[in-house]
């Protein structure tokens, strides 16, 4: 029996035949991610279907040295649960139950497979909602949130998935399961619940999932206002802040991004250069007043239409053609890459003019798309596969607005994480020093770099002075691409 | 460790480092819950800092940060203390981008200044702890909070940057300057609360909210813990967004009040004020405040249940378990011959309780009922401020479960030689 024949034996052995696939056709499917431009086979799926399975499927990892990557629903847009092709990929999905729903606490359990949008709708009629609503909330999971720290159009005001998780379980890399953080509040000791939150995967695997829900608020109002420019709309978009209004959600699209809307969903979008959403929530009373400053202020800052949703049908529709916005894109370009930089909200103007230099320069078209209220952009660049050197102008134009983001006092990225995509971007943010300081961290959750090797860092390194356990030698340090760190 | 034993550092050392006038030999009030250290450094740039750490590293020496001072007590007494590095002079607010309603600040900034400067800008950071003149590193490395953390949170939710010197000198930081960011791990959170056992805080970056421009306060008398939790609970459900509902028992038995800070527009909180008083009238008698009691009123309701020499507990319960927390303390209390007094931001489940009169013997017992309890389930009982003798007795953070041993992993990763604050934390961390 080879290796390999031996291992799919051992996991057979722990969640049944059915629980793992080896097929190499089977495979494929799982070879990417949402980031559909990388892909690598495992050795082996698994599919766990109890925190026992995922406990002892990362146990026979740990014991051979095997490489591990979890996977969600698979709608990451990194590629962070892309597979490592000498390793196992754990596939949660089946781990679907939400396990308890605490309302006088306001808190509900749940398995990492749970769909994002299922929370919300077992809640619902008790007046409560999971806040983070990722635009692919009806398909993506709470592990997979909670691994990428993923907010979503709303989270300026309610913040994102790391406000909202109170504790984990966790099955560590060395097989070990550990619960972190408590249903209640302020539990003593590290905050390893916070550090956990956005590691992507690479510190374990997240079995049970404690969150936090939030009451519905009594009135919600959308507005859709049309711009003769994008920098009248982030105008408007300050004004609104320094008004002193948190707007629950704050979307600004531009022409190329509300024509590929239009094209694909049909939410008859005024006719306009950018178009602003702003949603308030809140006490009917206060909305109600704030939304007249809003419209004003819209107003003020040359809007051209501005039209108020009268019902939960038009808000909807509002937010249909923003939401599909990326994949609409698709309408108007045979390829795109999707970015997720962010920047000081007040550079807004100031990063829109050099995004359309840069468009210029590299003769390549970019749409934009963003989470005004906080900064975050979503320049989808537009090219051609089949135009020969597209791909990798599109890449470097890309890689250029992700720099001048960091320049400007930003991030790389604000909800879709580092992944396998970012992970040279890092250094432009972070000194050799601030990586280092992680990786410490990485290993004391990880001292063999099983969990999702080689995503987020750069380079990838491996720890020293391990603590007893196993030390074997590591196929990346195999292949001569780390040394020991 | 007194001067003598630490051979290889003289002050002198330090003051190659940081300039004359800001290294001294300690004194008996630079004690750590009891325990005297040999010399205290103010290091005035991240630099000198960054010197000061490599120096104590090189030397073994055992370091406890300290900003104001205010929660020096916290934890458990060290085990020993050598240098105590003091933030005073990394006080630079060094941006307030008011547009972006993002500040960042050196560690050893005060609270109070901080406000005062962002309340220019009709801004805030949204921390109220009771000490005003706690320094912002302080108030990340216990993660302190007050009221308002029912509204906007604590320090994970509004800290979006940090920059930390470890223990042997390396200048890292973690996080950036807006507000989303999902680059790398969030060493902030890692760092808020951790009582200065991984490293030194030198710098802050914080998501700020702006000054509401109205408040209303509602306060409901409730005759037992059973109505003040319905009052709480009804609170909790409905469509109101209020900033405070605080929770106040003076004595072991009877009721009080359940309190609500009601913050917006004009308009907004007169009706939710009026909401507010119709949801709560099943449970007990509210009324709206009126003119200069609103102040007096939140003055004394704010006030820490404890004194200066009394012994403070803060109890991290689920919010729903409030009238079986109130009980209990009072029953536990009385059993054990002590005098309790409760307040608590009700909603989210802290509760806060002073101990008075009685002996250590029966403050230990009562806190360890309390543990037996509240840390069976889901929650956990902390002792904040007490004299050494009842920490000899109890451990300050009580259990931790089993993420200990993960714990200890983390703080041999950053701080292997075990110079921060040994003894401290949890678990003997
Ligand atoms: C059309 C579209 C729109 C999107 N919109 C948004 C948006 O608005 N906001 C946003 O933030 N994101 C958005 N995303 C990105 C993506 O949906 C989120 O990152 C989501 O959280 C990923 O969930 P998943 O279950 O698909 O995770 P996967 O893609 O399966 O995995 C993501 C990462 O999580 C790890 N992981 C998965 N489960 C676990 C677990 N249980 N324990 C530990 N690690 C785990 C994986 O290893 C991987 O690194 C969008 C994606 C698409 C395709």
């Amino acid at each position: 029996m080879s290796d390999r024949e031996r291992l799919i034996e051992r996991m057979k052995s722990i969640m049944g035949p059915k629980g793992v696939v080896s097929d190499h056709e089977q495979l494929r499917t799982y070879e990417c991610d949402g980031l559909m431009n990388f892909r690598v086979r495992p050795t082996l799926v698994v599919l766990p279907e109890t925190a026992e399975h995922v406990q002892r499927a990362v146990q026979v990892c740990h014991d051979e040295g095997i490489p591990f990557v979890a996977r969600g629903s698979g709608t990451g847009l990194s590629g962070g649960a892309l597979p490592h092709e000498q390793g196992v990929l754990i596939v949660l999905a089946r781990m679907r139950e939400i396990l308890e729903v605490d309302i006088p606490n306001q808190r509900v359990v749940v398995e990492p497979g749970v769909i994002n949008l299922k929370v919300t709708q077992e809640v619902a009629p008790e007046g409560y909602y999971f806040a983070p609503d990722p635009s692919s909330q009806l398909v993506c999971s709470i592990g997979g949130n909670v691994a990428e720290n993923s907010g979503g159009a709303h989270c300026l005001k309610y913040g994102f998935t790391t406000n909202h998780v109170t504790a984990l379980e966790v099955v560590l890399p060395n097989g070990e399961m550990v619960n972190l953080g408590s249903k209640s509040p302020d539990p003593p000791g590290y905050d390893l619940v916070g550090a956990f939150v956005g590691s992507e995967g690479t510190l374990g695997i997240a079995t049970k999932i404690t969150l936090r829900i939030v009451r519905q608020p009594e009135t919600v109002q959308t507005l859709l206002a049309a711009f003769p420019s994008p920098d009248d709309a982030g105008g408007a978009v300050s004004d609104i802040i320094a008004a002193g209004t948190v707007p629950a959600a704050a979307e600004i699209m531009d022409s190329l991004a509300i024509e590929a809307a239009e094209a694909a969903v049909h939410p008859g979008y005024p006719d306009a250069d950018a178009i602003l959403i702003v949603e308030l929530d809140g006490p009917a009373a206060e909305v109600e007043h704030q939304f007249d400053e809003v419209v004003r202020i819209c107003e003020e800052n040359n809007s051209t239409e501005i039209r108020i949703a009268e019902d939960d049908a038009q808000r909807a529709l509002f937010w249909k053609g923003r939401k599909a916005a990326f994949a609409a894109v698709g309408r108007i370009s045979p390829d795109y890459f999707v970015q997720d930089g962010v920047i000081p909200r007040t550079a807004l103007p100031e990063v829109l003019r050099k995004i359309k230099q840069m468009s210029d320069q590299h003769g390549l078209r970019v749409a934009n798309v963003f989470h005004a209220g906080d900064g975050n952009l979503h320049p989808l660049v537009l090219y051609n596969g089949n135009v020969e050197g597209e791909a990798e102008r599109a890449e470097e134009l890309a890689g250029e607005i992700l720099v001048l983001c960091v320049e400007l006092g930003g991030s790389i990225t604000g909800e879709h994480g580092v992944g396998e995509e970012k992970k040279h971007y890092m250094p432009k943010m972070f000194s050799e020093d601030d990586l280092n300081t992680m990786q410490l961290l990485r290993c004391a959750f990880d001292p063999h770099a099983l969990s999702n090797p080689e995503k987020v860092f750069p380079t990838p390194r491996l720890c020293g002075e391990v603590r007893p356990g196993p030390r074997r030698i590591h196929p990346v340090e195999k292949a001569g691409l780390a040394q020991v760190f | 460790m007194s001067v003598s034993e630490v051979v290889q550092v003289s002050v002198e050392d330090l003051k190659n480092i940081v300039g004359e006038e800001h290294a001294r030999e300690a004194k008996e009030s630079d004690a750590v819950d009891g325990v005297t250290p040999s010399f205290v450094v103010e290091p005035g740039t991240v630099e000198e800092a960054s010197a000061v750490m490599k120096l104590a590293h090189e030397k073994g020496l055992r370091v406890t940060p300290r900003g104001s001072g205010t929660k020096i007590g916290w934890g458990n007494p060290p085990s020993e203390v050598d240098l105590v590095v003091s933030t005073a002079r990394l006080n630079k607010i060094l941006e307030h981008a008011a547009g972006d309603l993002v500040a960042r600040v050196e560690a050893g900034v005060k609270l109070e200044d901080l406000q005062k400067e962002l309340s220019g800008a009709n801004q805030m950071l949204a921390l109220d702890p009771p000490e005003a003149s706690a320094t912002v590193g302080g108030i990340v490395a216990a993660n302190a909070s007050g009221p308002r953390r029912l509204r906007y949170g604590t320090v994970r939710d509004l800290l979006i940057g940090i920059t930390v010197v470890l223990p042997n000198g390396t200048v890292a930081k973690a996080g950036g300057k807006v507000v989303k960011n999902v680059a790398g791990y969030d060493l902030g959170k890692l760092f808020t609360g951790s009582l200065g056992t991984l490293g030194l805080i030198v710098e802050t970056t914080w998501r700020l909210h702006p000054v509401a421009a109205a408040s209303r306060t509602v306060v409901v008398e409730v005759e037992s813990p059973a109505a003040a939790g319905a009052t709480v609970q009804s609170l909790m459900h409905s469509t109101l967004v209020p900033t405070m509902i605080e929770v106040n028992r003076p004595g072991s038995d009877g009721g009080g009040t359940v309190a609500v800070l009601i913050e917006g527009i004009g308009p907004g909180v007169m009706a939710q004020a009026v909401s507010a008083l119709e949801i709560t009238r099943h449970h007990g008698t509210p009324r709206v405040l009126e003119g200069r009691e609103v102040e007096t009123f939140w003055d004394d309701a704010l006030k820490s249940p404890w004194d200066g020499d009394g012994v403070g507990l803060k109890v991290n319960a689920l919010p729903a378990e409030l009238p079986n927390v109130l009980e209990l303390v009072s029953d536990a209390a009385g059993r054990n011959g002590v005098t309790s007094r409760v307040t608590g931001h009700a909603a989210t489940g802290v509760t806060l309780v002073g101990l008075s009169g009685g002996d250590e013997e029966g403050q230990a017992a009562t806190v360890q009922e309390l543990r037996d309890i509240v840390g069976s389930g889901e929650g956990s009982v902390v002792v904040v401020q007490g004299s050494p003798e009842l920490k000899r007795k109890v451990d300050a953070w009580g259990p931790v479960g089993d993420a200990l041993t993960l714990m200890r992993r983390v703080k041999g990763r950053f701080d292997p030689g075990g110079l921060m604050n040994p003894g401290r934390f949890v678990g003997g961390i």
